[in-house]
């Protein structure tokens, strides 16, 4: 399962991150080796084997249901690159 | 008298509770040393100030009779990975430039609750990826030893990672203890590397709320700590059952500095053959003899078991971590914290920030992780790689029918030079082929340094317990180390 | 300002959504005639259905509508770095009671996973959802339609994810504003199947599907505030042959918008099939100003959602147990409430139909017919309400829960009437009186002497009075024409104020003038 350059240009577009047109080769040939490498799995037998989730061997508590948090503003937005009238103010998202 | 940044937490804490030194003192002589050392670049951020006032206050509980215990008063150094609230927290990345958090992760929030001092923040490999501390926006942090001998003698070599500031850290005398996270090996690949002790704790042991995830379903923090009885004294402020973390485990803590009876007889240490990997140098292969004839001569049986997808757990760790890390990555948008790049537009904003705040290592594994989880992909490797981790969790669970700690080296090398690996991902990933499997089935494992390489690096033995079995692990590895009576210093 | 909420397409892969249809035969009636012949329309919904709770899905942060800005968000719905979900036992609950009223399988273990996309108001990159392995499976829903035919729509799954924040555009040029506060409520997402044939349909069911879900408390369905919108599939066919190509048309949020929606995309659909076309499978918006639906504009990349299972939470396992104690504590639901109606109080379908279809109105209903322990005509209770009541709340524009009038305060007007203290037609009067001020009916009966005259004597008197005054009315009377009958009854409640007994009234009147 090779993966070329379109693919590696799709999967940088579904994870945002800019490749230059210039790098999608050379980092084509970087995944696939790892890629080639972890094929070695299919070694392995794993028939029956349930997919595992969490090795803590634990079922999901559940919290009662009440308000503890929110009207916390102030600690929400300390980081923000940007806000205005207590908003995030991100660029224009076109519709 | 040693130098006080010399003693371990242990004699620290005992100086300071016969008055011998002030917190404050113990604080300062780290902070003179932290100057001094600076060239290793194992600190992204001091907090000198805060670490006085933190010293000043375990000194006032001390003279009032209230000291909270075993670490008031004793300086630790912070991965840069825990949320420390007005302290920069960043991950060792770009993207979070500038991240003050407003909220105290839980297991730092632990530490100073037992009076611990914060030294500062020390540096990482991004987001914990890496094996060498050499990914990190702020530079690679030196190991503080030095080969002897050979063709490297005199160079500067990788710390290991990504806990790889809080091991130099430790190593180097500028932290009496510090917190890493371990991910396939991140505490105790470093530890070994820096001649140190560093302890994974079981999957669920330490909350994760307030650490920078990178897998969530691998990441656990630990202590590093120059001794076995450092390491328990940590663990013991350090864990605790946190309802903020839904896969934190529900059981009381238990003193771990009492399983230290030095006493293992009749304890059953295995041996997995699968572990006798080709290449692995002879030193490597002696150490781990040693490390077998310690334990039989302390009255451990020796018990030669298998755990048979050992070298299937590394490429499984290749996927399932990239996988996980590749969504949590996803918060890292430039839109409420950290790093914004300004595009034409929203896209491009997204793609330049995330372009630019991450470095090659994070952005090669978000990739595959984006790609192993994509529509067609996901059962051909995610799922896969789901289904072989169970069969590795599977063997340990035969494997503890024989016996009772499993005992491998930590790694296949000792400390490496600046450079080494950097253009081989693969080369760097196997690293951590001793450590991995552990991690994938979220078992409690430790390295203890046993000795010294050829050319005079530290090397680490490494065991494994079942879950919860901290207090097992620990007392084997006390048993280790007085055997080994590791004294070499960098 | 704009505001839009959640606007990703929701892509739940064709293996995990029953699209086969568990409808059997269609009305006829709902075939629309095209140029070339007859098309079937095929309609499926995914409704968002917030649930009511205290604190969202996986903080604690409040769920209340409204507020300033980022006021009701926590760090955890931010997506602060090192935050962790931790579920609330309320959502699990809701949802599994919204399971059991839409009679639907409960899985005693279910899973949450991530979806992941990139959009502003989505602050984890990811919307804990869950995909494979819901809370909810199979279930149904009988919607009945105003001819008296019912149908019932299967419903696919419910499963619980998490509302995504707001993004307000124009606000400040060139930006957009981002809200959080509506960021990790809980929604549950009931899918249904292709079951619906018409926008008519479409509406009935989803009307029916916000009735049961307000009747079991789990969901306030107020559309307005966006408590309930749906996601309409619409796709169109030859009678009989494969499904056609659907296109989803995102959140709708009245019900009447759901029938315009499909009622305009299936003609659009039709329209393009005719003339050659073919339809492409896309998101659509409806535009209820202009009545038309319209192609969404950031369509041009195909969706990965790349869902895993979320390794910050656990399976969620509940017990039969669990599952039992929700269900002894499910209230009468409309459809077994109107029967009972019909059974018990005699009522038609279609009278129990409208009653029930609102909890509030069912519940006002109850009160009027037996509150305070009274038992009162159940079908005058039913015209009452059906006429005055909802006459006067629509004037006023009123919801039941803020009527000035209670139920047990109609009830006691209707005793009056049953009594013979007043006239049905002074009892008109009375109950405007009482929407206005909101005082009983005896006080105003009380204050205003509007008390039935019932004395015979004093009607007689009266009579008497009228035929003395009026001698030429008399003889017509008396000479057969009838129509001056009325005139007399009329002119003696008009010299009582229309507080003579009418009945008492004829009976004198014939005994007098016909003898
Ligand atoms: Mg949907
Ligand atoms: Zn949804």
């Amino acid at each position: 399962m090779a993966l070329d350059t379109d693919t590696v240009k799709r999967i940088a577009r579904l994870a945002r991150i800019h490749v230059d047109e210039a790098d999608l080769a050379p980092l084509a040939d970087e995944l696939n080796n790892i890629l080639g490498w972890v094929e070695q799995l299919d070694e392995v037998d794993t028939d029956g084997a349930e997919p595992m989730t969490s090795v803590a061997e634990m079922v999901q508590r559940l919290r009662v249901d009440a308000v503890t948090d929110g009207d916390v503003r102030d600690r929400v937005l300390a980081n923000a690159p940007m806000e205005a009238d207590g908003f995030f103010v991100v660029p224009k998202v076109i519709e | 008298m040693a130098a006080l940044t010399d003693l371990t937490i242990a004699q620290a804490g005992a100086g300071l509770d016969k008055g011998e030194f002030t917190a404050r003192e113990l604080t300062d002589a780290y902070l003179t040393a932290m100057e001094a050392a600076r060239s290793l670049n194992a600190y992204i951020e001091e907090t000198p100030e805060r670490a006085q006032t933190m010293a000043d206050a375990s000194d006032a509980r001390r003279a009032a009779g209230n000291a909270a215990g075993a670490l008031d008063g004793i300086p630790l150094a912070i991965k840069d990975l825990f949320c420390t609230e007005g302290a920069l927290s960043t991950a060792g990345s770009h993207i979070l430039d500038g991240f003050r958090p407003t909220y105290e992760s839980t297991v730092t929030q632990n530490l100073w609750d037992s009076g611990a001092v914060m030294l500062g923040k020390v540096n990482m490999d991004e987001f914990a990826m890496g094996s060498a501390n050499i990914t990190s926006h702020y530079g690679p942090t030196l190991n503080p030893w030095k080969a002897s001998s050979g063709d490297n003698a005199g160079k500067d070599l990788v710390p290991g990672g990504s806990s790889g500031g809080s091991a130099a850290a430790v190593a180097a005398r500028i932290a009496a203890g510090a917190t890493g996270t371990d991910t396939g090996g991140s505490i105790r690949q470093p530890g070994a590397f820096c001649g140190i002790v560093g302890l994974k704790p079981t999957y669920g042991r330490c909350s994760r709320w307030g650490v920078i995830a990178f897998a969530s379903s691998l990441d656990q923090a630990g202590p590093l700590a120059r001794t076995v009885e450092d390491s328990a004294l940590m663990l013991e402020a350090m864990a605790s059952f946190d309802p903020k973390d839904s896969t934190s485990v529900d059981l009381p803590v238990p003193s771990y500095a009492a399983a230290l009876t030095g006493d293992i007889r009749g304890l059953r240490v295995g041996v997995p053959a699968e572990y006798r990997m080709d290449g692995t140098p002879p030193e490597i292969e002696a150490l781990w003899q040693k490390g077998v004839d310690w334990l039989r001569d302390a009255g451990a049986e020796i018990v030669d078991i298998s755990l048979p997808h050992t070298k299937y757990a590394l490429p499984a760790y290749y996927i399932v971590a990239p996988a996980e890390a590749s969504s949590n990555l996803a918060r890292y948008d430039g839109m409420r914290f950290g790093l914004r790049v300004d595009g034409e537009d929203l896209t491009e904003t997204y793609e330049r920030t995330r372009a630019e705040g991450f470095g090659h290592e994070v952005k090669r594994r978000v990739m595959i992780g984006t790609y192993v989880l994509s529509a067609g992909y996901y059962d051909a490797y995610y799922l896969k790689a789901q289904r072989v981790r169970t069969r590795i969790a599977d063997d340990f669970r035969a494997a503890w029918d024989s016996c009772d700690v499993v005992l491998t080296p930590t790694t296949p090398s000792s400390a490496f030079t600046l450079g080494e690996k950097q253009d081989d991902p693969i080369a760097m990933y196997l690293n951590d082929i001793f450590t991995v499997p552990a991690s994938m089935a979220g078992l409690p494992a430790i390295s203890v340094p046993a000795g010294l390489s050829d050319v005079g690096l530290p090397l680490g033995l490494h065991l494994i317990a079942p879950a919860f079995g901290e207090e097992t692990l620990l007392r084997a590895a006390g048993v280790l180390e007085s055997a080994a009576g590791f004294t070499a210093q960098p | 300002m704009t505001e839009t909420t959640d606007t990703q397409t929701e892509e739940i892969p064709d293996h995990l959504v029953a699209h086969f249809t568990s409808r059997i035969g269609h009305n006829s009636a709902d075939l629309i005639e095209g140029e070339t012949g007859p098309w079937e329309v095929i309609i499926g919904l995914e409704v968002h259905a917030q649930v009511m709770s205290d604190s969202k899905l996986f903080s604690g942060a409040p769920t209340g509508f409204g507020g300033d800005p980022n006021t009701h968000v926590s760090l955890v719905d931010a997506a602060m770095p090192g935050m962790l979900p931790v579920l609330n036992d309320m959502a699990i609950r809701q949802a599994v009671r919204t399971g059991l009223g839409l009679e639907a399988q409960i899985n005693l273990r279910s899973v949450f996973d991530r979806k992941n996309y990139f959009y502003p108001d989505l602050p984890q990159g990811y919307q804990i959802s869950q995909f494979s392995d819901p809370i909810v499976g199979e279930g149904r829903v009988t919607v009945d339609m105003e001819e008296g035919e019912s149908f019932e729509v299967g419903v696919v799954r419910i499963h619980l994810e998490q509302d995504a924040g707001k993004s307000i555009h124009d606000r400040i040029p060139n930006q957009t504003c981002i809200d959080l506060n509506r960021s990790g409520v809980a929604l549950m997402e009931i899918v249904s199947k292709p079951d619906i044939r018409s926008g008519a349909e479409a509406a009935a069911y989803f009307a029916k599907l916000r009735s049961i879900l307000r009747y079991l408390g789990t969901c306030d369905g107020n559309m307005q505030e966006g408590s309930l919108r749906a996601d309409v599939n619409v796709s169109v066919r030859r009678p009989g042959e494969e499904l056609g190509t659907r296109c989803e048309i995102k959140n709708v949020n009245s019900i009447r918008f759901v029938r315009e929606a499909v009622d305009y995309e299936a003609r659009r659909q039709i329209e393009i099939l005719e003339e050659g076309g073919e339809i492409d499978q896309e998101t659509r918006l409806f535009d209820p100003d202009r009545g038309e639906t319209r192609s969404m504009r950031s369509k041009e990349e195909a969706h990965d959602y790349r869902y895993f299972p979320d390794p910050d939470l656990l399976p969620v396992v509940i017990d039969q147990a669990y599952v039992d104690e929700i269900k002894a504590s499910l209230p009468e639901l409309p459809d077994i409430k109107a029967a009972r109606f019909v059974r018990d109080f005699g009522l038609s379908e279609y009278d129990a139909g409208v009653l029930v279809a609102e909890r509030e109105t069912a519940e006002f209903y109850e009160a009027v017919v037996d509150a305070d322990g009274a038992s009162r005509d159940p079908k005058i209770a039913a015209n009452w309400i059906t006429g005055d009541f909802f006459r006067r709340l629509n004037a006023d524009d009123l919801e039941i829960a803020d009527s000035p009038v209670s139920g047990a305060q109609l009830g006691g007007l209707i005793d009056l009437i049953a009594d013979g203290t007043i006239s049905g037609k002074i009892a008109k009067d009375v109950f405007d009186e009482m929407f206005d001020s909101g005082k009983d009916a005896g006080a105003i009966v009380e204050e205003k002497g509007l008390k039935q005259i019932s004395d015979s004597g004093e009607i007689s008197a009266i009579i008497d009075q009228i035929i003395a005054d009026n001698p030429e009315q008399a003889d017509q009377y008396r000479q057969g024409n009838t129509k001056v009958a009325g005139w007399f009854t009329g002119q003696a409640m008009k010299a009582t104020q229309g507080k003579a007994n009418p009945q008492m009234v004829n009976e004198l009147l014939q005994e007098k003038l016909g003898g």
